[in-house]
């Protein structure tokens, strides 16, 4: 599965879809291939507000447990509500359905430390 | 054969990297007045014979219910505990069974622990139990710390009419995790929490409102309006239950509660002072189930399709994310659990539902037969097996000379609040008879 052009990506394999100065947010194809079956998504409640970087989402897996890291400043303004009862989407749809938060975007000049698809496939090439 | 793990010249070694020069300077940090030398406590040795006759004659320094006819209850409850559950408990698999780590070869404990957690959600209407904690007390303060955890926020709210040493546990543990303990005043009339000082400003940033049910002076809450006002404010519902109430009382999840805790005391387990008991742990849903404490026991089926049980959920207590766990205690009183699970089973809903019954009618009777003889109940709210009987009297001289006619009386109020010095908590199980409740009353009469 090719990482989809239009995307932000960051180090720790999360994806960044801009919207309107809502920033959508999940996994990749990569990382899901990495942590294998999904069982638990724990998602951030609403309205709540984080930093960049900072952990607000718990990914389960049968091998690892993974926090999910801010990759913008923001206010939490959706949730995929899908992965409370289909975890597995993650895996099955990572840049699609298995979507798991979506930010309001504070700062919008932080997505300039984000990487573009070419340099996130870059980054994989060396892994 | 000495039992010193360490060589000299390792004990040098571990003393030179801590930069100090003796054990003693290891120690200082210990206030010299709470040390004992062990060397100077310890009498000679004895031979087998004469050490049995000294341990029988300090035992019979010790009173307990076999012989005393107790209306002591705050916590430790006299119940009738089946011949059974010791014959169950006493087996060897279970009685030196160790932890269950190794899940393929303890089926039968982890059987037992399943059992015991289907129980108890029956027992609180919850959706999941955990394999038991400690006692109520500390279950209790770990569900704080739990509807802090889910609810993202840093205050808990506890009645002034839950027992006091709960308060004082709940306390130890949240206040060393900077979240605030806001205390619920209760009304000088019923005897409940004071729905008055149920304010926006209380609950609006609370995690928690813990509702003890029955509360500490045997009286039930008014758990429903607990339940709404908590909830509205998008906080937890958390309530510390008498399990052998749940026999006769609502279910904590018909009235909306989200966490259950309680002590299993009641249910099997025999006073013995004080301990050991175990606290039970049970919540709603699948998302509170995540955060919950302690081991969970799941069942699942192997490659064969057989069934099997298996820790499950571990995660976040033991493993790879303990400090994003709401505790990390990952041990549990099985034994005493299995004791509480047998004596349900024993039971069954009807024989619980009776128990229960038996403990209200006899103790409504006590509290008649003392209203007789001049003795007031202190407080309007209707209560369960305990209730707080008024005079004014010494209850601590009072009770020397009850135990002169063999009873334990019941406990002394005045030591936990100012105003209640005239009062003592009483407490009637199903274990009393009417006989015994009349020559209490007879004897109680003579000393009031």
């Amino acid at each position: 599965m090719a990482n989809p052009r239009d995307y932000l990506y960051t180090k720790d394999h999360e994806w960044v879809r801009v919207i309107d100065g809502t920033a959508r947010i999940g996994i990749t194809e990569y990382a899901q291939n990495e942590l294998g079956d999904v069982v638990f998504v724990e998602l951030p409640a609403p309205e709540l507000i984080v930093e960049e970087g900072e952990g607000f989402a718990v990914v389960e897996s049968v091998k690892a447990v993974s926090d999910i890291y801010a990759p913008v400043s923001g206010t939490v303004k959706a949730v995929n509500e899908a992965l409370e009862d289909s975890p597995e989407l993650v895996n099955e749809s990572p840049f699609d359905e298995g979507w798991i938060a979506e930010l309001e975007i504070n700062d919008e000049s932080q997505l300039k430390d984000l990487m573009t698809a070419d340099e996130y496939d870059a980054l994989l090439e060396e892994v | 054969m000495r039992y010193i793990p360490t060589t000299q010249e390792e004990r040098e070694r571990m003393l030179a990297a801590l930069g100090i020069q003796s054990l003693e300077e290891l120690f200082q940090a210990i206030p010299s007045h709470i040390r004992s030398d062990p060397s100077r406590v310890l009498p000679e040795p004895l031979a087998e014979s004469q050490l049995l006759r000294h341990m029988q004659e300090l035992a019979s320094q010790n009173q307990d219910t076999q012989a005393l006819v107790s209306f002591m209850g705050a916590g430790a409850y006299d119940h009738l505990i089946p011949a059974v559950v010791n014959h169950v408990t006493q087996r060897g698999e279970f009685l030196t069974a160790y932890t269950p780590y190794q899940a393929e070869i303890s089926q039968g404990v982890l059987q037992a622990i399943f059992e015991f957690q289907t129980l108890i959600a029956e027992l609180t209407g919850m959706d999941a139990a955990n394999a038991s904690m400690y006692d109520g007390a500390t279950a209790l303060a770990e569900a704080c710390l739990m509807a802090c955890n889910a609810a993202r926020r840093q205050k808990v709210v506890l009645p002034a009419t839950l027992h006091p040493e709960w308060i004082d546990v709940v306390k130890l543990y949240l206040e060393s995790q900077d979240i605030h303990v806001e205390i619920l005043p209760f009304d000088g009339e019923a005897g409940t929490v004071d729905l008055t000082a149920l304010t926006d400003d209380l609950g609006s940033d609370a995690a928690c409102v813990v509702a003890p049910y029955p509360n500490f002076f045997g009286l039930l809450e008014p758990v429903e309006e607990l339940s709404q006002w908590i909830h509205d404010r998008k906080g937890l519902f958390v309530m510390a239950v008498d399990p052998v109430a749940m026999g006769l009382l609502q279910s904590p999840g018909a009235v909306g509660a989200d966490i259950v805790v309680g002590d299993g005391q009641p249910l099997g387990n025999a006073m013995a002072y004080g301990g050991p008991s175990f606290g039970f742990f049970a919540c709603r849903g699948t998302k509170l189930v995540r955060r919950m404490p302690g081991r969970i026991v799941g069942q699942t089926q192997d490659l064969d399709g057989k069934r099997g049980f298996v820790l499950t959920m571990q995660t976040r207590e033991q493993h790879i994310r303990r400090e994003k766990a709401t505790s990390n205690i990952c041990s549990n009183q099985a034994l005493n659990a299995l004791a509480g699970a047998v004596h349900l089973c024993v039971l069954g809903p009807e024989g619980l539902r009776e128990a229960a019954y038996q403990c209200l009618q006899k103790a409504t009777y006590l509290k008649q037969c003392l209203k007789d003889i001049g003795i007031k109940t202190a407080f309007s709210a209707p209560s369960f097996r305990e209730f707080v009987a008024a005079a004014d009297v010494n209850w601590a001289e009072v009770n020397k000379r009850l135990l002169e006619y063999g009873f334990l009386g019941g406990l002394p109020l005045g030591q936990y609040h100012e105003d209640l010095d005239s009062c003592v908590l009483l407490s009637v199980t199903e274990a009393r008879t009417k006989e015994e409740i009349d020559r209490f009353v007879h004897v109680l009469g003579g000393l009031c």
